[in-house]
Protein backbone atom coordinates (compact mmCIF):
# COMPACT_ATOMS: atom_id res chain seq x y z
CA UNK A 1 0.00 0.00 0.00
CA UNK A 2 1.61 3.33 -0.87
CA UNK A 3 0.87 6.26 0.90
CA UNK A 4 -0.55 9.20 -0.84
CA UNK A 5 -1.16 11.90 1.23
CA UNK A 6 -3.45 14.87 0.32
CA UNK A 7 -3.42 17.93 1.82
CA UNK A 8 -5.93 17.94 4.21
CA UNK A 9 -3.79 15.20 6.10
CA UNK A 10 -0.78 16.65 5.69
CA UNK A 11 -2.65 19.86 7.72
CA UNK A 12 -3.66 17.91 10.20
CA UNK A 13 -0.30 15.89 10.51
CA UNK A 14 1.58 19.36 11.09
CA UNK A 15 -0.97 21.21 13.50
CA UNK A 16 -0.42 17.78 15.51
CA UNK A 17 3.52 17.67 15.14
CA UNK A 18 3.44 21.22 16.53
CA UNK A 19 1.58 20.86 19.35
CA UNK A 20 3.54 17.90 20.56
CA UNK A 21 6.88 19.19 20.17
CA UNK A 22 5.40 22.40 21.91
CA UNK A 23 4.54 19.83 24.46
CA UNK A 24 7.60 18.16 24.47
CA UNK A 25 10.34 21.13 24.22
CA UNK A 26 7.33 23.03 26.89
CA UNK A 27 10.37 24.10 29.17
CA UNK A 28 12.47 25.56 26.61
CA UNK A 29 9.60 26.84 24.59
CA UNK A 30 7.51 28.52 27.01
CA UNK A 31 8.34 32.38 27.54
CA UNK A 32 7.47 32.52 31.31
CA UNK A 33 7.49 30.13 34.30
CA UNK A 34 3.48 28.70 34.07
CA UNK A 35 3.42 28.49 38.18
CA UNK A 36 4.72 32.15 38.71
CA UNK A 37 2.25 34.24 40.11
CA UNK A 38 1.91 37.97 39.97
CA UNK A 39 -0.31 40.06 41.92
CA UNK A 40 0.71 42.60 39.87
CA UNK A 41 0.02 41.00 36.19
CA UNK A 42 -3.58 40.00 37.15
CA UNK A 43 -6.07 39.32 34.06
CA UNK A 44 -4.25 41.37 31.98
CA UNK A 45 -5.21 41.01 28.04
CA UNK A 46 -3.22 39.21 25.18
CA UNK A 47 -0.70 41.75 23.94
CA UNK A 48 0.32 42.90 27.37
CA UNK A 49 4.24 44.29 27.39
CA UNK A 50 5.25 44.60 30.44
CA UNK A 51 8.54 44.73 32.67
CA UNK A 52 8.30 41.15 33.48
CA UNK A 53 8.31 40.55 29.62
CA UNK A 54 5.75 40.00 27.47
CA UNK A 55 2.25 37.76 27.44
CA UNK A 56 1.15 37.43 23.89
CA UNK A 57 -1.97 35.77 25.34
CA UNK A 58 -2.40 37.56 28.50
CA UNK A 59 -2.42 36.51 32.18
CA UNK A 60 -4.59 34.69 34.55
CA UNK A 61 -6.60 35.72 37.89
CA UNK A 62 -3.12 34.80 39.56
CA UNK A 63 -0.79 36.97 37.04
CA UNK A 64 0.25 33.97 34.97
CA UNK A 65 1.46 33.79 31.79
CA UNK A 66 -1.77 32.24 29.86
CA UNK A 67 1.24 31.05 26.92
CA UNK A 68 3.07 29.00 29.10
CA UNK A 69 0.29 27.50 31.03
CA UNK A 70 -1.18 26.60 28.03
CA UNK A 71 1.71 24.63 26.80
CA UNK A 72 2.57 22.91 29.84
CA UNK A 73 -1.43 22.55 29.73
CA UNK A 74 -0.78 20.25 26.29
CA UNK A 75 2.39 18.24 27.86
CA UNK A 76 0.13 17.44 30.86
CA UNK A 77 -3.00 16.27 28.35
CA UNK A 78 -0.64 14.42 25.96
CA UNK A 79 0.89 12.46 28.79
CA UNK A 80 -2.51 11.49 30.09
CA UNK A 81 -3.92 10.83 26.98
CA UNK A 82 -0.94 8.52 25.44
CA UNK A 83 -0.20 6.70 28.96
CA UNK A 84 -4.00 6.11 29.36
CA UNK A 85 -4.88 4.82 26.36
CA UNK A 86 -1.67 2.33 26.56
CA UNK A 87 -2.84 0.60 29.38
CA UNK A 88 -6.34 0.62 28.22
CA UNK A 89 -5.11 -0.83 25.00
CA UNK A 90 -2.91 -3.72 26.57
CA UNK A 91 -5.76 -4.35 28.73
CA UNK A 92 -8.35 -4.69 26.49
CA UNK A 93 -6.17 -6.24 23.83
CA UNK A 94 -5.40 -8.90 26.14
CA UNK A 95 -8.34 -9.70 27.06
CA UNK A 96 -9.83 -9.64 24.14
CA UNK A 97 -7.17 -11.74 22.40
CA UNK A 98 -7.77 -14.32 25.55
CA UNK A 99 -11.42 -14.28 25.05
CA UNK A 100 -11.23 -15.33 21.45
CA UNK A 101 -8.77 -17.62 21.65
CA UNK A 102 -9.98 -19.85 24.79
CA UNK A 103 -13.98 -18.86 24.26
CA UNK A 104 -15.83 -21.34 26.37
CA UNK A 105 -16.73 -19.86 29.79
CA UNK A 106 -13.55 -17.60 29.86
CA UNK A 107 -14.68 -15.31 27.23
CA UNK A 108 -18.78 -15.42 28.42
CA UNK A 109 -17.18 -14.19 31.68
CA UNK A 110 -15.08 -11.27 29.99
CA UNK A 111 -17.48 -10.76 27.38
CA UNK A 112 -20.06 -10.42 30.21
CA UNK A 113 -18.01 -7.64 32.43
CA UNK A 114 -17.21 -5.32 28.77
CA UNK A 115 -21.27 -5.37 28.77
CA UNK A 116 -21.11 -4.11 32.38
CA UNK A 117 -18.36 -1.73 31.61
CA UNK A 118 -20.28 -0.48 28.65
CA UNK A 119 -23.38 0.27 30.68
CA UNK A 120 -21.92 2.50 32.61
CA UNK A 121 -21.39 5.76 31.18
CA UNK A 122 -17.77 6.58 31.18
CA UNK A 123 -17.15 9.85 32.08
CA UNK A 124 -19.73 8.82 35.19
CA UNK A 125 -17.49 6.31 36.14
CA UNK A 126 -14.25 7.85 35.93
CA UNK A 127 -15.84 10.42 38.05
CA UNK A 128 -17.04 7.78 40.33
CA UNK A 129 -13.66 6.19 40.88
CA UNK A 130 -11.17 9.50 41.06
CA UNK A 131 -13.70 10.96 43.53
CA UNK A 132 -13.35 7.65 45.73
CA UNK A 133 -9.67 7.08 45.29
CA UNK A 134 -8.79 11.20 45.40
CA UNK A 135 -7.26 13.19 42.98
CA UNK A 136 -3.35 12.46 41.46
CA UNK A 137 -1.73 11.79 38.01
CA UNK A 138 -1.03 8.29 38.49
CA UNK A 139 -4.60 7.66 39.73
CA UNK A 140 -6.11 9.33 36.72
CA UNK A 141 -4.38 7.40 34.26
CA UNK A 142 -5.10 4.48 36.01
CA UNK A 143 -9.09 5.27 36.04
CA UNK A 144 -9.21 6.74 32.65
CA UNK A 145 -7.03 3.55 31.28
CA UNK A 146 -9.44 1.44 33.74
CA UNK A 147 -12.80 2.22 32.21
CA UNK A 148 -11.81 2.34 28.70
CA UNK A 149 -10.69 -1.16 27.59
CA UNK A 150 -13.85 -2.37 26.69
CA UNK A 151 -13.91 -0.98 22.99
CA UNK A 152 -10.69 -2.62 22.33
CA UNK A 153 -11.74 -5.96 23.83
CA UNK A 154 -15.02 -5.99 21.26
CA UNK A 155 -12.53 -5.15 18.36
CA UNK A 156 -10.02 -7.87 19.17
CA UNK A 157 -12.31 -10.93 20.53
CA UNK A 158 -14.69 -10.43 16.86
CA UNK A 159 -11.34 -10.30 15.11
CA UNK A 160 -9.15 -12.82 16.86
CA UNK A 161 -12.65 -15.33 15.97
CA UNK A 162 -11.73 -14.45 12.53
CA UNK A 163 -8.67 -15.07 12.18
CA UNK A 164 -8.30 -18.20 14.15
CA UNK A 165 -10.54 -20.01 12.17
CA UNK A 166 -7.75 -19.49 9.23
CA UNK A 167 -5.84 -22.55 7.96
CA UNK A 168 -2.88 -20.90 8.87
CA UNK A 169 -3.26 -20.61 12.37
CA UNK A 170 -4.61 -24.13 12.71
CA UNK A 171 -1.83 -24.82 10.86
CA UNK A 172 0.79 -23.23 13.42
CA UNK A 173 -1.41 -25.56 15.98
CA UNK A 174 -0.53 -28.44 15.04
CA UNK A 175 3.01 -27.32 14.42
CA UNK A 176 2.97 -27.18 18.19
CA UNK A 177 2.58 -23.32 18.69
CA UNK A 178 1.88 -22.49 21.92
CA UNK A 179 -1.37 -20.14 22.47
CA UNK A 180 1.15 -17.40 23.59
CA UNK A 181 3.27 -17.60 20.39
CA UNK A 182 0.07 -17.75 17.95
CA UNK A 183 -1.76 -14.87 19.89
CA UNK A 184 1.45 -12.37 19.66
CA UNK A 185 3.22 -13.01 16.64
CA UNK A 186 0.34 -14.91 13.99
CA UNK A 187 -2.74 -13.09 15.54
CA UNK A 188 -2.05 -9.65 16.64
CA UNK A 189 -0.09 -8.51 13.71
CA UNK A 190 -3.48 -9.00 11.74
CA UNK A 191 -6.10 -7.66 13.77
CA UNK A 192 -3.66 -4.44 14.60
CA UNK A 193 -5.35 -2.29 12.31
CA UNK A 194 -8.79 -2.04 13.74
CA UNK A 195 -7.42 -1.95 17.09
CA UNK A 196 -5.33 1.23 15.63
CA UNK A 197 -8.56 2.92 14.61
CA UNK A 198 -9.65 2.66 17.62
CA UNK A 199 -7.13 3.73 19.82
CA UNK A 200 -6.64 7.07 17.63
CA UNK A 201 -10.30 7.94 18.55
CA UNK A 202 -9.84 6.72 21.99
CA UNK A 203 -6.81 9.14 22.29
CA UNK A 204 -8.80 12.60 21.24
CA UNK A 205 -11.50 10.96 23.69
CA UNK A 206 -8.88 10.45 26.78
CA UNK A 207 -7.64 14.17 25.79
CA UNK A 208 -10.96 15.52 26.17
CA UNK A 209 -11.71 13.60 29.50
CA UNK A 210 -8.82 14.76 31.24
CA UNK A 211 -9.99 17.83 30.45
CA UNK A 212 -13.55 17.37 31.69
CA UNK A 213 -12.63 15.94 34.73
CA UNK A 214 -10.00 18.36 35.27
CA UNK A 215 -12.41 21.26 34.47
CA UNK A 216 -14.69 19.42 37.40
CA UNK A 217 -12.29 19.79 39.43
CA UNK A 218 -11.25 15.99 39.58
CA UNK A 219 -8.35 15.77 37.33
CA UNK A 220 -4.94 17.68 36.63
CA UNK A 221 -4.65 19.36 40.55
CA UNK A 222 -4.04 23.30 40.84
CA UNK A 223 -1.42 25.13 40.85
CA UNK A 224 -0.33 22.86 37.67
CA UNK A 225 -1.24 24.05 34.33
CA UNK A 226 -4.32 21.84 32.18
CA UNK A 227 -6.61 23.07 29.64
CA UNK A 228 -9.30 22.03 31.73
CA UNK A 229 -8.61 23.80 35.00
CA UNK A 230 -7.76 26.68 33.29
CA UNK A 231 -11.04 26.92 31.90
CA UNK A 232 -12.68 25.89 35.22
CA UNK A 233 -10.65 28.83 36.28
CA UNK A 234 -12.15 31.29 33.44
CA UNK A 235 -15.66 30.10 33.84
CA UNK A 236 -16.08 32.48 36.92
CA UNK A 237 -14.50 35.24 34.61
CA UNK A 238 -15.75 34.92 31.80
CA UNK A 239 -16.78 39.12 31.63
CA UNK A 240 -13.85 40.19 32.47
CA UNK A 241 -10.98 37.66 31.13
CA UNK A 242 -12.56 36.00 27.51
CA UNK A 243 -8.56 35.03 26.68
CA UNK A 244 -8.73 32.27 29.69
CA UNK A 245 -10.94 30.24 28.07
CA UNK A 246 -10.88 31.25 24.63
CA UNK A 247 -7.57 30.89 24.29
CA UNK A 248 -7.20 26.67 25.81
CA UNK A 249 -10.35 26.02 24.45
CA UNK A 250 -8.80 26.59 20.95
CA UNK A 251 -5.99 24.56 21.49
CA UNK A 252 -8.34 21.60 22.79
CA UNK A 253 -10.74 22.06 20.01
CA UNK A 254 -7.98 21.65 17.65
CA UNK A 255 -6.14 18.57 19.10
CA UNK A 256 -9.09 16.60 18.86
CA UNK A 257 -10.48 17.82 15.57
CA UNK A 258 -7.61 16.65 14.45
CA UNK A 259 -6.99 13.18 15.56
CA UNK A 260 -10.36 12.85 15.43
CA UNK A 261 -9.68 13.59 11.10
CA UNK A 262 -6.87 11.65 11.60
CA UNK A 263 -8.76 8.45 12.78
CA UNK A 264 -11.11 8.78 10.01
CA UNK A 265 -8.19 8.89 7.36
CA UNK A 266 -6.65 5.90 9.22
CA UNK A 267 -10.07 4.01 9.38
CA UNK A 268 -10.31 4.89 5.14
CA UNK A 269 -6.71 3.89 4.59
CA UNK A 270 -6.93 0.55 6.45
CA UNK A 271 -10.96 -0.58 5.37
CA UNK A 272 -11.50 0.96 1.55
CA UNK A 273 -14.92 -0.25 1.96
CA UNK A 274 -15.71 2.67 4.44
CA UNK A 275 -14.32 5.42 1.99
CA UNK A 276 -16.38 8.14 1.94
CA UNK A 277 -19.17 6.78 5.10
CA UNK B 1 -39.87 -13.86 18.65
CA UNK B 2 -40.42 -14.78 22.94
CA UNK B 3 -36.93 -16.37 23.04
CA UNK B 4 -35.28 -13.44 21.59
CA UNK B 5 -37.17 -11.28 23.73
CA UNK B 6 -35.77 -13.70 26.93
CA UNK B 7 -32.49 -13.73 26.04
CA UNK B 8 -32.39 -10.09 26.02
CA UNK B 9 -34.15 -9.58 28.88
CA UNK B 10 -31.40 -11.77 30.70
CA UNK B 11 -28.51 -9.97 28.95
CA UNK B 12 -29.95 -6.66 30.36
CA UNK B 13 -30.85 -8.37 34.13
CA UNK B 14 -26.95 -9.39 33.75
CA UNK B 15 -25.42 -6.15 33.02
CA UNK B 16 -27.81 -4.59 35.73
CA UNK B 17 -26.46 -6.96 38.41
CA UNK B 18 -22.96 -6.45 37.07
CA UNK B 19 -23.31 -2.92 37.24
CA UNK B 20 -24.55 -2.29 40.93
CA UNK B 21 -21.26 -5.17 41.66
CA UNK B 22 -18.81 -2.87 40.02
CA UNK B 23 -19.82 0.22 41.91
CA UNK B 24 -20.00 -2.07 45.05
CA UNK B 25 -16.42 -2.31 44.55
CA UNK B 26 -15.59 0.89 43.54
CA UNK B 27 -16.61 2.39 46.30
CA UNK B 28 -14.55 0.10 48.35
CA UNK B 29 -11.38 1.01 46.44
CA UNK B 30 -9.76 3.42 49.03
CA UNK B 31 -10.13 1.13 51.60
CA UNK B 32 -12.96 1.85 54.22
CA UNK B 33 -16.10 3.51 52.79
CA UNK B 34 -17.29 5.18 55.74
CA UNK B 35 -14.51 7.70 55.08
CA UNK B 36 -16.42 8.87 51.82
CA UNK B 37 -19.87 9.34 53.94
CA UNK B 38 -18.92 11.66 56.89
CA UNK B 39 -18.74 15.24 56.71
CA UNK B 40 -15.47 16.88 56.63
CA UNK B 41 -13.78 17.08 59.89
CA UNK B 42 -15.59 14.25 61.68
CA UNK B 43 -14.00 12.85 65.23
CA UNK B 44 -12.73 9.56 65.19
CA UNK B 45 -15.40 8.31 67.16
CA UNK B 46 -17.80 9.32 65.43
CA UNK B 47 -16.78 7.77 62.48
CA UNK B 48 -15.96 4.10 64.49
CA UNK B 49 -19.59 4.73 65.26
CA UNK B 50 -20.92 5.13 61.81
CA UNK B 51 -18.98 2.58 60.11
CA UNK B 52 -20.30 0.34 63.27
CA UNK B 53 -24.39 1.69 62.50
CA UNK B 54 -23.42 1.16 58.75
CA UNK B 55 -22.23 -2.00 58.70
CA UNK B 56 -18.94 -1.29 57.10
CA UNK B 57 -17.01 -3.47 60.02
CA UNK B 58 -18.83 -6.75 59.05
CA UNK B 59 -17.00 -9.05 56.29
CA UNK B 60 -17.59 -7.65 52.55
CA UNK B 61 -19.66 -10.80 51.62
CA UNK B 62 -22.20 -9.46 54.16
CA UNK B 63 -21.82 -6.11 53.21
CA UNK B 64 -22.33 -6.92 49.88
CA UNK B 65 -25.27 -9.18 50.70
CA UNK B 66 -27.42 -6.48 52.66
CA UNK B 67 -26.52 -4.22 49.97
CA UNK B 68 -28.11 -6.08 47.20
CA UNK B 69 -30.95 -6.37 49.78
CA UNK B 70 -31.50 -2.68 50.04
CA UNK B 71 -31.49 -2.30 46.70
CA UNK B 72 -33.94 -5.03 45.49
CA UNK B 73 -36.43 -2.89 48.02
CA UNK B 74 -35.73 0.43 46.13
CA UNK B 75 -33.47 1.60 49.11
CA UNK B 76 -30.82 3.95 48.39
CA UNK B 77 -29.74 4.93 51.57
CA UNK B 78 -29.49 8.20 54.20
CA UNK B 79 -27.42 11.34 53.36
CA UNK B 80 -25.66 11.54 56.33
CA UNK B 81 -24.89 15.24 55.10
CA UNK B 82 -28.07 16.11 54.21
CA UNK B 83 -29.61 14.19 56.59
CA UNK B 84 -32.62 13.13 54.15
CA UNK B 85 -32.87 9.80 51.95
CA UNK B 86 -30.75 9.78 49.14
CA UNK B 87 -33.76 8.68 46.84
CA UNK B 88 -35.82 12.14 47.80
CA UNK B 89 -32.69 13.87 47.53
CA UNK B 90 -32.53 12.81 43.62
CA UNK B 91 -36.08 12.68 43.14
CA UNK B 92 -36.23 16.25 43.31
CA UNK B 93 -33.14 17.12 40.90
CA UNK B 94 -33.85 14.18 38.15
CA UNK B 95 -37.01 16.51 36.63
CA UNK B 96 -33.94 19.18 35.79
CA UNK B 97 -31.63 16.63 34.13
CA UNK B 98 -34.38 14.95 32.04
CA UNK B 99 -35.83 18.24 30.95
CA UNK B 100 -32.05 19.12 29.84
CA UNK B 101 -31.77 15.86 28.34
CA UNK B 102 -34.67 16.35 26.32
CA UNK B 103 -33.92 19.62 25.22
CA UNK B 104 -30.36 18.54 23.86
CA UNK B 105 -32.36 15.42 21.74
CA UNK B 106 -34.58 18.20 20.47
CA UNK B 107 -31.40 19.87 19.26
CA UNK B 108 -29.71 16.67 18.52
CA UNK B 109 -32.07 15.44 16.25
CA UNK B 110 -34.07 18.60 15.17
CA UNK B 111 -30.55 19.60 13.42
CA UNK B 112 -28.90 15.99 12.66
CA UNK B 113 -31.49 14.48 10.87
CA UNK B 114 -32.26 17.10 8.26
CA UNK B 115 -28.50 17.52 7.96
CA UNK B 116 -27.64 13.66 7.35
CA UNK B 117 -30.46 13.62 5.28
CA UNK B 118 -29.53 16.61 3.39
CA UNK B 119 -25.41 14.99 3.26
CA UNK B 120 -26.72 12.00 1.92
CA UNK B 121 -29.13 13.46 -1.13
CA UNK B 122 -26.75 16.20 -1.91
CA UNK B 123 -23.58 13.84 -1.69
CA UNK B 124 -20.64 15.39 -2.80
CA UNK B 125 -21.94 18.74 -3.38
CA UNK B 126 -20.73 21.90 -1.40
CA UNK B 127 -23.51 21.81 0.91
CA UNK B 128 -22.47 18.01 1.91
CA UNK B 129 -19.06 19.46 2.33
CA UNK B 130 -20.46 22.26 5.35
CA UNK B 131 -22.76 19.99 6.75
CA UNK B 132 -19.76 17.50 7.30
CA UNK B 133 -17.84 20.34 8.77
CA UNK B 134 -20.85 21.37 11.29
CA UNK B 135 -20.79 17.79 12.14
CA UNK B 136 -17.01 17.39 12.40
CA UNK B 137 -17.30 20.85 14.49
CA UNK B 138 -20.34 19.73 16.64
CA UNK B 139 -17.71 16.28 17.39
CA UNK B 140 -14.73 17.98 18.33
CA UNK B 141 -16.36 20.90 20.40
CA UNK B 142 -16.01 20.22 24.00
CA UNK B 143 -19.05 20.78 25.76
CA UNK B 144 -17.88 22.64 28.61
CA UNK B 145 -15.92 25.54 26.24
CA UNK B 146 -18.70 25.41 23.68
CA UNK B 147 -20.83 26.66 26.85
CA UNK B 148 -18.59 28.85 28.33
CA UNK B 149 -18.40 30.39 24.35
CA UNK B 150 -22.27 30.94 24.09
CA UNK B 151 -22.56 32.01 27.76
CA UNK B 152 -19.19 34.85 26.76
CA UNK B 153 -21.31 35.70 23.49
CA UNK B 154 -25.44 35.41 24.29
CA UNK B 155 -25.33 36.20 27.89
CA UNK B 156 -22.08 38.37 28.31
CA UNK B 157 -22.16 40.54 25.27
CA UNK B 158 -25.40 40.06 23.86
CA UNK B 159 -27.38 39.54 26.96
CA UNK B 160 -29.41 37.78 24.95
CA UNK B 161 -30.21 34.34 27.39
CA UNK B 162 -29.17 34.12 31.54
CA UNK B 163 -25.89 32.79 32.03
CA UNK B 164 -26.64 30.57 34.56
CA UNK B 165 -29.34 28.59 36.66
CA UNK B 166 -32.92 27.44 35.94
CA UNK B 167 -35.56 30.74 35.45
CA UNK B 168 -37.81 29.54 32.69
CA UNK B 169 -37.21 28.00 29.31
CA UNK B 170 -34.60 30.58 28.56
CA UNK B 171 -32.26 29.73 30.75
CA UNK B 172 -32.65 26.01 29.44
CA UNK B 173 -31.51 27.04 25.01
CA UNK B 174 -27.73 27.01 25.77
CA UNK B 175 -27.21 23.96 28.12
CA UNK B 176 -29.19 22.16 25.71
CA UNK B 177 -27.46 22.94 22.78
CA UNK B 178 -23.76 22.26 24.33
CA UNK B 179 -25.23 18.99 25.26
CA UNK B 180 -26.89 18.26 22.35
CA UNK B 181 -24.16 18.95 19.90
CA UNK B 182 -22.39 15.60 19.96
CA UNK B 183 -25.19 13.28 19.44
CA UNK B 184 -25.95 16.01 16.43
CA UNK B 185 -23.46 14.78 14.89
CA UNK B 186 -23.93 10.96 15.66
CA UNK B 187 -27.18 11.55 14.36
CA UNK B 188 -26.16 13.34 11.20
CA UNK B 189 -23.38 10.61 10.28
CA UNK B 190 -25.81 7.71 10.89
CA UNK B 191 -28.96 9.29 9.29
CA UNK B 192 -26.37 9.96 6.21
CA UNK B 193 -24.96 6.21 5.89
CA UNK B 194 -28.77 5.01 6.36
CA UNK B 195 -29.98 7.11 3.50
CA UNK B 196 -27.14 6.31 1.52
CA UNK B 197 -27.95 2.62 1.80
CA UNK B 198 -31.68 2.80 1.45
CA UNK B 199 -31.25 5.28 -1.86
CA UNK B 200 -28.71 2.58 -3.39
CA UNK B 201 -31.30 0.15 -3.09
CA UNK B 202 -32.68 -1.52 -6.33
CA UNK B 203 -36.50 -0.81 -5.52
CA UNK B 204 -36.28 3.04 -5.35
CA UNK B 205 -33.87 3.04 -8.07
CA UNK B 206 -36.70 1.14 -9.85
CA UNK B 207 -39.08 3.65 -8.56
CA UNK B 208 -37.39 7.21 -9.31
CA UNK B 209 -36.80 5.23 -12.77
CA UNK B 210 -40.71 4.98 -12.77
CA UNK B 211 -41.41 8.78 -12.33
CA UNK B 212 -41.32 8.79 -8.42
CA UNK B 213 -39.40 12.64 -7.31
CA UNK B 214 -37.19 12.46 -5.44
CA UNK B 215 -39.05 14.07 -2.57
CA UNK B 216 -41.97 11.67 -2.52
CA UNK B 217 -39.20 8.58 -3.38
CA UNK B 218 -37.52 9.44 0.20
CA UNK B 219 -40.56 10.34 1.87
CA UNK B 220 -42.34 7.03 1.21
CA UNK B 221 -39.73 4.67 0.83
CA UNK B 222 -36.19 6.10 1.85
CA UNK B 223 -36.96 7.52 5.42
CA UNK B 224 -39.48 4.80 6.95
CA UNK B 225 -36.80 2.04 6.18
CA UNK B 226 -33.56 4.46 7.46
CA UNK B 227 -35.36 5.28 10.76
CA UNK B 228 -35.04 1.84 12.00
CA UNK B 229 -31.44 1.94 12.92
CA UNK B 230 -31.45 5.78 14.30
CA UNK B 231 -34.50 4.24 17.38
CA UNK B 232 -31.35 2.57 18.44
CA UNK B 233 -29.23 5.37 18.23
CA UNK B 234 -31.47 7.36 19.91
CA UNK B 235 -31.71 5.25 22.58
CA UNK B 236 -28.24 5.13 22.95
CA UNK B 237 -27.54 8.84 23.36
CA UNK B 238 -30.19 9.44 25.66
CA UNK B 239 -27.98 7.55 27.76
CA UNK B 240 -25.18 9.51 26.99
CA UNK B 241 -26.54 12.52 27.50
CA UNK B 242 -27.43 12.09 30.99
CA UNK B 243 -23.74 11.32 31.67
CA UNK B 244 -22.78 14.61 29.67
CA UNK B 245 -25.24 16.33 32.13
CA UNK B 246 -22.06 16.41 34.61
CA UNK B 247 -20.03 18.46 32.92
CA UNK B 248 -22.76 20.38 31.20
CA UNK B 249 -24.85 21.57 34.44
CA UNK B 250 -21.92 22.52 35.81
CA UNK B 251 -20.46 24.87 33.61
CA UNK B 252 -24.72 26.46 33.41
CA UNK B 253 -25.27 26.02 37.31
CA UNK B 254 -27.99 23.71 36.34
CA UNK B 255 -29.59 22.18 39.31
CA UNK B 256 -29.73 18.72 37.67
CA UNK B 257 -27.91 15.28 38.70
CA UNK B 258 -25.38 16.08 36.60
CA UNK B 259 -24.17 19.43 39.39
CA UNK B 260 -25.75 17.46 42.41
CA UNK B 261 -22.95 14.78 41.64
CA UNK B 262 -20.28 17.25 41.45
CA UNK B 263 -21.64 19.19 44.94
CA UNK B 264 -22.32 15.87 46.61
CA UNK B 265 -18.41 14.95 45.45
CA UNK B 266 -17.27 18.20 47.27
CA UNK B 267 -19.52 17.72 50.16
CA UNK B 268 -18.36 14.03 51.02
CA UNK B 269 -21.70 13.23 50.29
CA UNK B 270 -20.99 9.35 48.37
CA UNK B 271 -24.69 7.91 48.71
CA UNK B 272 -25.54 10.40 46.54
CA UNK B 273 -22.80 9.82 43.82
CA UNK B 274 -23.55 6.19 44.10
CA UNK B 275 -27.06 6.50 43.38
CA UNK B 276 -26.52 9.02 40.45
CA UNK B 277 -24.35 6.56 38.75
CA UNK B 278 -26.90 3.69 39.90
CA UNK B 279 -29.51 5.88 38.03
CA UNK B 280 -28.03 6.49 35.06
CA UNK B 281 -26.70 3.22 34.07
CA UNK B 282 -30.12 1.24 34.79
CA UNK B 283 -31.71 4.08 32.89
CA UNK B 284 -29.11 2.74 29.92
CA UNK B 285 -29.52 -0.40 30.30
CA UNK B 286 -33.67 -0.20 30.29
CA UNK B 287 -33.54 2.18 27.23
CA UNK B 288 -31.20 0.08 25.35
CA UNK B 289 -33.43 -3.29 25.84
CA UNK B 290 -36.47 -1.07 24.82
CA UNK B 291 -34.66 -0.10 21.82
CA UNK B 292 -33.67 -3.64 21.16
CA UNK B 293 -37.14 -4.63 21.37
CA UNK B 294 -39.10 -2.12 19.41
CA UNK B 295 -36.19 -2.78 16.69
CA UNK B 296 -37.06 -6.70 16.63
CA UNK B 297 -40.75 -5.59 16.26
CA UNK B 298 -40.17 -2.90 13.19
CA UNK B 299 -38.08 -5.62 11.49
CA UNK B 300 -39.08 -9.25 12.04
CA UNK B 301 -35.17 -10.50 10.42
CA UNK B 302 -33.24 -9.13 13.38
CA UNK B 303 -35.67 -11.89 15.36
CA UNK B 304 -34.36 -14.42 12.79
CA UNK B 305 -30.69 -13.49 13.38
CA UNK B 306 -30.73 -13.69 16.80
Amino acid sequence: MKARLSPGIVLILFLLTLFVVAAVLAPWVSPHDPLRQSLLLRLRPPGTVAAQGDFLLGTDDLGRDLLSRIIYGARASFIVATLSVSVSLLTGTILGLAAGWFRGWSATLIMRLVDTMLSIPAILLAVLTVAVLGPGFTKLILVLGLTRWPRYTRVAYASTLQVAALPYIRAAVMAGAGPARILLRHVLPNIAGPLMVVATSEFGLMILFEAGLSFLGLGIQPPAPSWGSIMSAGRDYVARAWWMTVFPGIGLFLVVLCVNLMGDWLRDRLDPRSVGR
Amino acid sequence: MPRYLLSRLLQAAIATFGVITLVFFVMRLAGDPTLLLVPQGASAEQIAELRHALGFDRPLLTQYIAYLDQLAHFDLGESFVQRAPVSAILGARIPYTLALAAGALAVALGIGLPAGIAMAVWRGRAVERLLAALVLTGQSLPTFWSGILMILLFGVILHWLPTSGADGPASLIMPAVALGALAMSTFARMARIAVLDELQRDYVVAARARGLSLGAALWRHVLRNAAIPVITVTALEIGNLLAGAVIVETVFAWPGIGQLAIQSIAARDFLVVQAIVLFVSVTYITLSLLADIAYSLVDPRIRAVA
